[in-house]
C-alpha cells in the first residue's frame, strides 16, 4: 500500500528536485529566480493548507495571517531586536505554532463550515492587527529594509551565485524539508487518524480516536509551515506590508490547492507552479486575467475535481486498467 | 481460531448503569434504566422502534452525555468521559448501517480502530521515531488480528467500499475488534442479511464470546435474538420494562403488551420461532 507507491513516486520527486535544482546552472535572470522563490513559498503555504483541508477535512481560512505572522515575526525579530534571522526564522515558526494551537482550541468547537467561517474572521483580524499597530509592525509604511540571512550573500558569491540565486537554493530546501515532511506525516499513524477524521468525524471517534487532540495538532502544523513560508518571505523580500497577510492570499492558495489537487502529495506543488506561472505569463492583462482563472477553475472543479495530480492518477489507473484486459 | 486481542476476561464487574437518561429538548429518549451487563455474556437489547435502544448505546459509548444517572464500567465512573477514553478502556461498538471509511483499504479500516493502542503522535511521525516504528507495525499486526478474527484477512487490500454489505458489516466488526475491546457493541448487526449470513454472523459472535468478550446488541431479527442472548433487556418508551434470559422475557406480560401495542414485531416474540442456528 503506502510503501511502495512512495517508493514507486520516489524517483519522479528526485528527478523533479534535480531539475529545479539544476536551473541556476543555466544563469537565469533575476526575474526567473523570482519566479522560482514565489512558486515555492506559495507551495511551502499550500502543503500546509493541505494538512488541514486535504488530510484533515477543515478548511482553514487563517492560513495568510499565519504566513503573515511568521514573515513579522522574522522582520521584527531582526530589525528591532537584533536576532540573526537563523535564529529568528525558527522561533517565527514555534510562534505560529504556539497561536495555530491557541486558534485551534477555540476554532474547534466548531464544524465544517462553521469553522472556515470562524478562521476566516481571525485572518481579517490578523491582517487589522497589523496594518493598526503603527507602533509595531509600522503600520501602513510597512516595515522596510530587513536584512538578507547572514551569510547567504557570501555563501552565494562563493558558489558563484548572485544573492537570489542563494535564497532561491535556501527556498528550495525549505520545500524539500516541507515535502518529507509532509509525506512522513501521511504514511504515518497519526496521519491515518487525520484520514478517519476527513471520512467521518463522528466514526473517527467512535474508532477511538481523540478527534480534537488530532485536529490541534493538525493545525499547529499547519499554521508552522504557513510560518516557515512567511519568515522566509520576509528575509527575501526585505519589505513587508500588511496586505499580503489576508484572505486574498488565503483564497490564492486555496485556488492552487483546488487546481493542483487536495489530499495529493504532489498537488500542492503542481498547482502553484501551473497558476502562480500562468499569472506572471498573463501579468500583462492585469484585471482580465481573471477571464482565464474563472473559466479554468471552472473546468478544472467540473472535469478534475480532484485537480490535475488526481486526473493523472486517473489517466495511469485506466491506462494500467487498459493494459491488463 | 486465532489468538483473542480482548483483555484477560472476569477481571472486573463489567457494565453497570444507574437511573441513565438523556433529554433531547422535551423528549426523553432514555429515562432512568438501571441494569447491569454481566461480562461474558451476550445481551440483546430489544424494543419497538423509537424505543431508545441505539440512544442507550450512544450513552455506554460516550458518544451522548447522558443528562441523569451514572455508567460504571469494572467499577469506574465513566459517565462524563469523552468517547475515545472510553474506547481506551476495553468498550468498542460499531454502526447500524454499513458505517465504515469505504474509500479506504479493509486494513486501513482496521487499522483506525487500533489507534486507541498506540501513542505515536504528530513528532513521531515527523522525525520517524522507534515509537512510530513500533506503533506501524503493532497497528498492522492488530489489525490483521482482527481482520482474521472476522475472516477478512484475505481481503485486506482490497477497498472497503467494494466488499458486500455482509462484508462492509464485518469490516465495522474488525475495526471496534482492533480496539482490543472488553465489551463489544454491536448495533443491528444483521440488519441487511440474508438468513445464511446472519447464521454465519451468529457463530461469530458465539465465537468472540468464547474467547472471552461480552457482548451487547441491538437487534430487530427476532430469530438471531432469541438463538443467541443469554440475557435479554427491553427498552420501550426510554424505558427499562423487562430484563432476563430469552424464555422469560418472552413471557412477559409487559413485553408482550408493548411489542402488540406498537403492532411491530407482536407474533415474532412469543413463538420462539429461531433456535435454529
Amino acid at each position: 500500500m503506502g510503501a511502495p507507491r512512495l517508493r514507486r513516486g520516489l524517483w519522479g520527486w528526485v528527478a523533479v528536485f534535480a531539475l529545479a535544482a539544476a536551473v541556476p546552472l543555466l544563469k537565469p535572470t533575476g526575474y526567473v529566480y523570482d519566479i522560482g522563490i514565489n512558486v515555492m513559498l506559495y507551495s511551502v503555504l499550500a502543503y500546509g493548507m493541505n494538512v488541514l483541508l486535504g488530510y484533515t477535512g477543515q478548511l482553514p481560512l487563517a492560513h495568510a495571517g499565519f504566513y503573515g505572522i511568521g514573515a513579522y515575526a522574522v522582520g521584527l525579530l531582526t530589525l528591532k531586536q537584533g536576532w540573526s534571522f537563523w535564529a529568528a526564522w525558527p522561533a517565527a515558526v514555534l510562534l505560529c505554532m504556539a497561536l495555530g494551537y491557541l486558534l485551534g482550541l477555540v476554532a474547534f468547537r466548531t464544524r465544517g463550515d462553521a469553522f472556515s467561517i470562524f478562521t476566516l474572521g481571525v485572518g481579517v483580524i490578523i491582517t487589522s492587527v497589523i496594518n493598526k499597530w503603527d507602533a509595531l509592525t509600522g503600520g501602513n509604511e510597512g516595515l522596510n529594509g530587513i536584512n538578507p540571512p547572514q551569510g547567504l550573500e557570501a555563501l552565494s558569491r562563493s558558489l558563484g551565485l548572485t544573492l537570489n540565486g542563494g535564497f532561491y537554493y535556501l527556498a528550495l530546501l525549505t520545500l524539500l524539508l516541507t515535502v518529507v515532511l509532509v509525506a512522513r506525516l501521511r504514511g504515518s499513524v497519526f496521519g491515518r487518524s487525520l484520514l478517519a477524521i476527513r471520512g467521518s468525524e463522528d466514526l473517527a471517534r467512535s474508532a477511538g480516536v481523540n478527534v480534537f487532540a488530532h485536529k490541534l495538532r493538525a493545525m499547529m502544523f499547519s499554521t508552522g509551515l504557513a510560518g516557515l513560508a512567511g519568515g522566509l518571505y520576509a528575509g527575501y523580500a526585505g519589505f513587508l506590508g500588511a496586505a499580503f497577510t489576508g484572505p486574498l492570499t488565503t483564497f490564492t492558495v486555496l485556488l492552487h490547492l483546488l487546481v493542483g489537487g487536495l489530499g495529493s502529495l504532489a498537488g500542492p506543488l503542481v498547482g502553484p507552479a501551473l497558476m502562480y506561472g500562468l499569472a506572471q505569463g498573463l501579468r500583462g492583462l492585469e484585471d482580465y486575467q481573471y477571464i482565464v482563472f474563472g473559466p479554468l477553475l471552472v473546468l478544472i472543479v467540473m472535469f478534475a475535481p480532484q485537480g490535475l495530480v488526481g486526473l493523472w492518477e486517473r489517466w495511469r489507473a485506466r491506462r494500467q486498467g487498459g493494459g491488463h484486459a | 481460531m486465532p489468538e483473542p486481542l480482548n483483555h484477560a476476561p472476569g477481571t472486573g464487574r463489567g457494565l453497570e448503569v444507574q437511573g441513565l437518561g438523556i433529554r433531547f429538548g422535551g423528549l426523553h429518549a432514555v429515562r432512568d434504566v438501571s441494569a447491569a451487563l454481566a461480562p461474558g455474556r451476550i445481551t440483546a437489547i430489544i424494543g419497538p422502534n423509537g424505543a431508545g435502544k441505539s440512544t442507550f448505546f450512544n450513552l455506554i459509548s460516550g458518544f451522548y452525555l447522558p443528562t441523569s444517572g451514572q455508567i460504571r464500567w469494572n467499577g469506574e465512573d465513566i459517565t462524563r468521559l469523552p468517547t475515545h477514553a472510553v474506547v481506551a478502556r476495553g468498550i468498542a461498538r460499531t454502526f447500524q448501517t454499513t458505517t465504515i471509511y469505504r474509500e479506504l483499504s479493509v486494513l486501513d479500516n482496521a487499522m483506525i480502530g487500533r489507534r486507541v493502542r498506540t501513542r505515536a503522535g504528530l513528532l513521531d511521525a515527523l522525525l520517524g521515531t522507534g515509537r512510530e516504528r513500533r506503533d506501524d507495525a503493532d497497528s498492522r499486526a492488530g489489525a490483521l488480528r482482527a481482520l482474521e478474527q472476522v475472516g477478512l484477512a484475505d481481503l485486506a487490500g482490497r477497498p472497503a467500499g467494494s466488499l458486500t454489505q455482509e462484508g462492509q458489516k464485518r469490516v465495522g466488526i474488525a475495526m471496534a475488534l482492533a480496539s482490543g475491546p472488553e465489551l463489544l457493541l454491536l448495533d443491528e448487526p444483521a440488519a441487511g442479511m440474508n438468513p445464511e449470513e446472519t447464521t454465519q454472523l451468529m457463530a461469530l459472535i458465539r465465537r468472540l464470546v468464547e474467547g472471552g468478550l461480552t457482548v451487547a446488541l441491538v437487534e430487530h431479527k427476532m430469530s438471531l435474538v432469541m438463538g443467541l442472548a443469554d440475557d435479554i433487556l427491553v427498552l420501550h418508551h426510554g424505558q427499562k420494562i423487562a430484563q432476563g434470559p430469552p424464555e422469560q422475557v418472552s413471557r412477559d406480560p409487559a413485553v408482550i403488551e408493548a411489542y402488540l401495542g406498537s403492532h411491530a414485531h407482536g407474533g415474532q416474540l412469543g413463538q420462539g420461532e429461531a433456535s435454529d442456528a
